[in-house]
C-alpha cells in the first residue's frame, strides 16, 4: 500500500535533518517500502473504542518541589562543545527563522 | 508600504483578531530541573544535564509550575482538564537544546475560559468579554547573541552564540478565541486584553509579567474581512510585541497594511511578522504559507498530570481578589466613574494608586499624582507607568508635605521630577533645593506690605467690598517669594492685616 | 580454587569478604582475561583499568578497615556504553558520541558505585541499541563467546558476550524491543528485563523512552538476582520509576520451591520460523517445571501478532525525537566545512555520525508521526499496544507467569541479516510484547539446539512489579538444569 516515493524520502529526511545520499534514497526507499508495509498491520485490529497507549505505567501526576539543586558550572556545561566563544555555545549561522 | 487611512479600514473591512501571550512563570526552579532560573545570571551557569539536553537525562515536572498554570485557568475562568498529557513538538533549532520542545498539544491544562476587558470608547468604555481557547504549559528556549555582520540580527550575521540559562523555564501559553469585530476598538481591544490579562497574571503572583525583560511576551494575529463578507481572511502572526503601546500600534499599523494590499487586489501572505519600535511598522519573517510539520506525540517521559477537584479547590481558595472585583471595589471605595476608572486601569496605575492611598493618602490626591505629572512622564520616556523611578510611599509622602501646607501643587510636581531623577527622597530633595512653602509669617508680612505700598488702587478696592481684587495682590507676593508661599496662608494674613474679614 | 573469572559473583564476593583473595586480584584477573581474549570478542570500548583498581583498592582498604560492605562488594561489572558514567566516555555505538564524556552518572553507575562494585569499563552494543547483534555498532562487531563468527545477540551483545566470555562476573545492559534478553538467550546467560519502571532510566540514553529498562546480566540467577537488587528501586530524577517497595528478588532466586505455580505458554509464540532445537529444548524445560510441580496451561494472546508492527513505529517515533538532539551543536560529531549554515552542518552531521540502521528508523518514525500517516500508523500502534497489555492482564488473572523461547532461533552468522532490516527485527518476536506492556520479562539458558550446539533460553515473563515471581521459576528450573548438565550451560562453552 504505502509506496514511499523518492521525493516524499527526501523530504522526510529533511525533516529529520539527515544529509542523505542518492546511493542512500536508493536502498533506504525499497527497505523502507517493505518496513511500513509491514507495520501497517496495525490498522487490522483497531478501532475507535481502544484508548491509544501512551505509557505503560497507569500513574498520574508524578511531579517534584520547587528546590533549587545543583547546576553544573559554566567550564562543564561547555566542555564538550565542538565550539564555544564567551562561556556561550557558539554554532554556525542560523538561515531559518523561529 | 502602502498604508490604507485607518478611518478607512473600519469602513471597509472588519478586523478579526487573535493573542497568544507567552508568561514566564517566577517559580524557583525550571519546569523540568532543578537550576535556579534568575535572570542575568552569568551565560550557562543555570545549567544542568536535563535543561542541557543531554543524552541520558530526564526532565521532572516542578509542581509549583503546574500550581502556577491551573491558579491562571481558575482566574481566567477556564475548565480545568481532569486529565492532560505534555506533548513532544518537534523540530531543530540551536536554542532548543533537546531539537524539541516539551509542550502540550491537543491536551492543555486549561480550555475554554474568558476575560473581560475594559476598552475607552469615545467618554464611556465599553466591556468586552474575549474568549480564551486554551493555557498550556511549556518551556522556555535558550538565548540566541547573532554575532558578526552589522545588525546583530540573525540575518547576515556569521556565527551565533547559545546561552541556555532560560532553557527550560517554565513558559505558559495563553491563546484567545478569534476575537471577531471590535472595529474602529480593535487596537484598543488588544492592548486592553494584554494590560487586563497582565495585570490579572500579576495579581494572582505567579510571574513578573515584566515585559520588558520578555517574561511576557505577546504575538499578535490579524486579519481582515470585507465588511460584508462572513469569510476570514488571511491572517500574519506578528511576533515578540513588547509593550502595551506596541500591541495597540502593531494591530493598527497590520490593519492599515493588509486593507491596502486588499484594496489593491492583492493578497495578505499568511506569515509571521517583526515589529519595529521605532516605526511602529512591521516587516515579513518565515512564511506560514506551508503547514508546520512538529510532529507531536504524548511526552513518553512525563507521566500525565491529574489535578483531582479536591486539589483544584483548594488553589481555587487560594486564589487574590480578581482584577475585576478589585477595580469595583476600589471604583466604589474611591468614589469615582467607571470612566475614570478606565483612565486609572489604563494608565497601569490602579496598583500604584491603591498602595499609595493604603499610605494614607487621599484617592483623589493619589491619583491626581498618579495620572498627572507621574504619567506625562512617563509618556515622554515612552515607558510604562511602573518602570519610573517612585515608589508609592514616595508619592504619599509628597501628597503629606502638600497636606501639612510645606509644599504647594507646583513643588510638589517639582519633588516628583527630581525623585525620579534620582536625587534623592521627598524630604531630602525639600531640604537641599530649599523648595519648602515659606511659612515665616514675618518674611510673608514684608512681602505683603511691599505689594500693599505698590498697588494702593487695589487696597482700596479691597477695603469696598471687592474681595476678588485681592488675588492680584496675592499673586505679587507668591511672585515676590518664588511660588514657595502658600496662597491660602497668605490671603489669611492679607486680610489680617487690613482688617477686612474673608468672608 | 576455580580460577577467579570463572567463579559467579556470590563466590566472588563472598571470597574477598573472607579475604581469601582481594577485590584489587579479582579487577587485575579480569584486566588480564580482558587483554588476553577481548580481541576475539570486541566487547569492551573503553576499558577503565585505573579508575577500576582505584574502585578494587578501595574496596581492600574498607574492608581492612572493618567497614560494612554490601553483598556485591569488589565485584566486577562491565557496564553497557549507554549508561553515563561521569568523565568516561559514552558513545552508544555511535560515531556522533566518539569522545563525549559526560558530566555526571547515570542513577544504575552511581548505585553501582555506592555498592562498591568494581566498573571494569564500556561495552560494546548496537548503535544507540538499535539491532539484535551488535553489528550495527561503529566500533566494529562483538562476537559471541560460542563462535566467534557468530553474533553475540544485541543490542547489549558487548554484555552479554563479557559475561558469556569470562570477562566479567556481571554486566548491565538496557532492554528496548528484547535487548538484554535476546542477547542472554544466544550466550547462554541470564538476562532480565525487569517491569518498566523498576530500574531508574536517569543517564540512559534513551532510544524509546517508553520501553526502555535497564537490566542484569550474569551467568546465574542467583547472580542476576543480587545485581537487580543494587541498582533497582524509585529514583525523583526519573518520573516513570515506580515509587513502591521492590521485592526481594534474591530471595525469590534462593526460594526454588515452584510447586503449584500457575505457568502459561503463550500459543502465538510459535511456528514459523522457530528453530527445531530452540522449540525442542523449550518443550524438555517445560517438561522440568511440570516435574518441579508447577502447573502447564496453553492460553492465547491474539494481539501478540500485532506487536511486532506495533514495535516497529511505537520504537522509531520515539527515537526519531529522541536523537534529534545529536545535531553537532553542544557535544559530539561536528562536521563543519567553515561555510555553512547550521541547518546544512546539523544534517551533514547527522549523516556522517549516525549508521544506516539509525538513519533508516528515525525515517520511519519521524513518518510515522508526520501529520498525515499519525493515525493511521502511531496512533494505532498505540492502540495495538493497548490490546497487548490488555491481553498480559487477562493471561495473569489465569497463571502466574508466562514461558516462551526467548528468541526463536540461535545466534546467526556476523553479516548474514545485516542488510535485510526485517529478518533482523523477527529475532525479537518473543521479547517485544513484554516491553509494549511493561511487564517484567527474563531469560534463563535452557541448553544448546540439537542443530547447531549453540545456546537457546526460556523467557519468563511476570506482572508489573512482580519480577520476583521470575527469579523464583528460573531459580528453579536453572537448579535443576544445572544438575542435569553437571555445572552451568557455559561450562560447556569452548575456552577462548
Ligand atoms: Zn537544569
Amino acid at each position: 500500500m504505502s509506496k514511499l516515493s523518492r521525493d516524499e524520502l527526501r523530504s522526510i529526511a529533511d525533516l529529520a535533518r539527515i544529509a542523505l545520499t542518492e546511493a542512500e534514497l536508493d536502498q533506504f526507499s525499497s527497505q523502507l517500502d517493505v518496513i511500513l508495509d509491514s507495520v501497517a498491520k496495525v490498522q487490522e485490529i483497531v478501532n475507535d473504542e481502544i484508548k491509544p497507549m501512551s505509557h505503560a505505567l497507569d500513574i498520574n501526576n508524578v511531579f517534584r518541589a520547587d528546590v533549587v539543586g545543583n547546576s553544573l558550572s559554566a567550564t562543564d556545561a561547555l566542555a564538550a562543545a565542538p565550539a564555544s566563544e564567551d562561556d556561550r555555545f557558539r554554532v554556525p549561522r542560523i538561515l531559518e527563522e523561529e | 508600504m502602502n498604508l490604507f487611512e485607518f478611518e478607512n479600514v473600519i469602513t471597509d473591512f472588519k478586523p478579526v483578531l487573535g493573542l497568544e501571550v507567552h508568561v514566564e512563570l517566577n517559580t524557583k526552579t525550571k519546569v523540568f530541573c532543578s537550576c535556579p532560573t534568575n535572570f542575568g545570571a552569568s551565560p550557562n551557569t543555570n545549567v544542568c544535564p536535563t535543561c542541557l539536553g543531554l543524552p541520558g537525562s530526564l526532565p521532572v515536572l516542578n509542581e509549583k509550575a503546574i500550581e502556577s498554570i491551573i491558579k491562571i485557568g481558575l482566574a481566567l475562568n477556564c475548565q480545568i482538564a481532569p486529565w492532560s498529557r505534555m506533548a513532544r513538538k518537534n523540530y531543530f533549532y540551536p536554542d532548543m537544546p533537546k531539537d524539541y520542545q516539551i509542550s502540550q498539544y491537543d491536551e492543555p491544562i486549561c480550555f475554554d475560559g474568558f476575560l473581560d476587558v475594559l476598552v475607552p470608547n469615545g467618554d464611556d468604555s465599553s466591556k468586552i468579554r474575549i474568549g480564551i481557547e486554551r493555557v498550556h504549559l511549556e518551556e522556555d528556549t535558550g538565548k540566541l547573541t547573532h554575532a558578526g555582520g552589522f545588525t546583530g540580527r540573525i540575518h547576515g550575521a556569521d556565527y551565533s552564540l547559545v546561552d541556555y540559562n532560560r532553557a527550560g523555564i517554565p513558559l505558559v501559553e495563553i491563546v484567545t478565541k478569534i476575537i471577531p469585530d471590535t472595529g474602529e476598538l480593535a487596537p484598543e481591544v488588544a492592548k486592553a486584553y494584554v494590560a487586563t490579562l497582565r495585570d490579572l497574571i500579576r495579581n494572582l503572583g505567579v510571574s513578573d509579567v515584566r515585559m520588558e525583560e520578555g517574561s511576557l511576551r505577546c504575538d499578535v494575529n490579524v486579519s481582515l474581512m470585507p465588511i460584508e463578507s462572513n469569510q476570514l481572511g488571511t491572517r500574519t502572526e506578528t511576533k515578540n510585541v513588547n509593550s502595551l503601546r506596541s500591541v495597540e500600534r502593531a494591530v493598527r499599523f497590520e490593519m492599515q497594511r493588509q486593507a491596502a494590499l486588499l484594496k489593491a487586489g492583492e493578497r495578505v501572505k499568511q506569515e509571521t511578522r517583526h515589529f519595529h519600535e521605532n516605526d511602529g511598522s512591521t516587516s515579513p519573517g518565515r512564511s506560514k504559507e506551508q503547514a508546520e510539520e512538529y510532529r507531536y506525540f504524548p511526552e513518553p517521559d512525563l507521566l500525565p498530570i491529574a489535578p483531582d477537584s479536591k486539589w483544584i479547590e483548594q488553589l481555587r481558595s487560594e486564589l487574590p481578589e480578581t482584577p475585576t472585583a478589585k477595580r469595583e471595589r476600589l471604583k466604589q471605595a474611591w468614589q469615582i466613574t467607571d470612566f475614570e476608572m478606565l483612565a486609572v486601569v489604563n494608565a497601569g496605575a490602579l496598583d500604584l494608586i491603591e498602595a499609595t492611598v493604603e499610605l494614607g493618602t487621599d484617592p483623589s490626591a493619589a491619583r491626581k499624582w498618579w495620572l498627572g505629572k507621574i504619567t506625562r512622564i512617563a509618556n515622554e520616556r515612552g515607558v510604562e507607568l511602573e518602570q519610573i523611578d517612585i515608589t508609592p510611599a514616595q508619592v504619599a509622602e509628597i501628597d503629606q508635605l502638600v497636606a501639612t501646607g510645606a509644599l504647594n501643587d507646583k513643588l510638589a510636581r517639582q519633588v516628583i521630577s527630581s525623585v525620579i531623577a534620582g536625587e534623592g527622597s521627598p524630604g531630602e530633595i525639600v531640604q537641599k533645593q530649599g523648595l519648602a512653602v515659606v511659612s515665616d509669617d514675618s518674611a510673608l508680612l514684608d512681602a505683603i506690605k511691599e505689594a500693599i505700598v505698590a498697588m494702593p488702587e487695589v487696597v482700596s478696592k479691597i477695603q469696598d467690598g471687592k474681595l476678588q481684587a485681592s488675588g492680584a495682590l496675592i499673586g505679587a507676593v507668591m511672585k515676590a517669594t518664588g511660588g514657595k508661599a502658600d496662597a491660602a496662608k497668605v490671603r489669611k494674613l492679607l486680610f489680617d492685616y487690613l482688617g477686612v474679614s474673608q468672608d | 580454587m576455580t580460577e577467579l573469572t570463572r567463579m559467579t559473583a556470590v563466590d566472588l564476593a563472598a571470597g574477598i569478604k573472607k579475604k581469601e583473595f582481594s577485590a584489587v586480584d579479582v579487577a587485575k584477573a579480569h584486566f588480564d582475561q580482558i587483554a588476553a581474549v577481548d580481541k576475539k570478542l570486541n566487547a569492551f570500548l573503553f576499558i577503565d583499568e585505573d579508575g577500576a583498581m582505584a574502585q578494587a583498592a578501595n574496596v581492600d582498604k574498607k574492608l581492612a578497615s572493618g567497614e560494612f560492605l554490601g553483598p556485591l562488594a569488589g565485584v566486577p561489572v562491565a557496564v553497557k556504553d549507554i549508561f553515563t558514567q561521569k568523565d568516561i566516555p559514552t558513545t552508544c555505538g555511535s560515531r556522533i558520541l566518539e569522545n563525549w564524556r559526560p558530566p555526571y552518572d547515570s542513577t544504575v553507575v552511581s548505585r553501582m558505585k555506592n555498592a562498591d562494585m568494581v566498573l571494569l569499563g564500556k561495552v560494546n552494543m548496537d548503535e544507540f541499541a538499535m539491532g539484535s547483534s551488535t553489528e550495527t555498532s561503529a566500533y566494529g562487531p562483538t562476537t559471541n563467546p560460542w563462535d566467534t563468527s557468530r553474533i553475540p545477540g544485541g543490542s547489549s551483545g558487548g554484555s552479554s558476550a563479557a559475561v558469556a566470555g569470562f570477562l566479567a562476573p556481571l554486566a548491565v545492559g538496557t532492554d528496548t524491543g528484547g535487548s538484554i534478553r535476546q542477547p542472554a538467550a544466544v550466550t547462554g546467560t541470564v538476562g532480565v528485563k525487569p517491569t518498566y519502571g523498576g530500574i531508574s532510566r536517569y543517564g540512559i540514553v534513551a532510544l524509546a523512552s517508553s520501553l526502555d529498562q535497564a537490566g542484569p546480566f550474569a551467568r546465574t540467577v542467583l547472580d542476576a538476582a543480587l545485581l537487580h537488587q543494587a541498582i533497582a528501586g524509585y529514583d525523583p530524577l526519573d518520573s516513570t520509576s515506580i515509587n513502591q517497595p521492590i521485592p526481594d528478588f534474591v530471595a525469590a532466586a534462593k526460594h526454588k520451591d515452584i510447586a503449584g505455580m500457575k505457568l502459561g505458554i503463550v500459543k502465538e509464540f510459535a511456528g514459523e520460523g522457530y528453530q527445531a532445537g530452540v522449540l525442542n529444548r523449550f518443550n524438555e524445560a517445560v517438561a522440568i517445571l511440570r516435574n518441579l510441580g508447577a502447573e502447564i496451561v496453553e492460553l492465547s494472546c491474539p494481539s501478540f501478532t500485532y506487536a511486532l508492527a506495533a514495535y516497529y513505529l511505537i520504537q522509531p517515533s520515539e527515537c526519531s525525537s529522541n536523537l534529534a538532539r545529536f545535531d553537532g551543536m553542544r557535544y559530539g560529531l561536528r562536521v563543519d566545512d567553515g561555510d555553512s549554515s547550521v541547518e546544512q552542518v546539523m544534517a551533514a552531521t547527522r549523516a556522517a555520525g549516525f549508521g544506516p540502521e539509525v538513519k533508516r528508523r528515525i525515517i520511519i518514525g519521524t513518518y510515522a508521526l508526520s501529520s498525515g500517516y499519525y493515525d493511521a500508523y502511531y496512533g494505532s500502534a498505540q492502540k495495538v499496544r493497548r490490546l497487548i497489555a490488555d491481553d498480559f492482564n487477562a493471561a495473569f488473572s489465569q497463571v502466574d507467569a508466562l514461558i516462551s523461547p526467548t528468541s526463536p532461533i540461535t545466534a546467526f552468522k556476523i553479516g548474514e541479516k545485516l542488510n535485510d532490516p526485517m529478518a533482523m527485527y523477527l529475532n525479537d518476536i518473543c521479547t517485544i510484547p513484554v516491553n509494549l506492556a511493561g511487564v517484567g520479562g527474563m531469560s534463563v539458558p535452557i541448553g544448546l539446539a540439537d542443530e547447531d550446539n549453540l545456546p537457546a533460553g526460556m523467557q519468563i515473563m511476570a506482572p508489573v512489579m512482580c519480577d520476583d515471581r521470575m527469579y523464583r521459576v528460573a531459580g528453579a528450573l536453572e537448579s535443576a538444569l544445572v544438575s542435569s548438565w553437571g555445572g552451568l550451560l557455559l561450562d560447556k562453552a569452548p575456552r577462548l
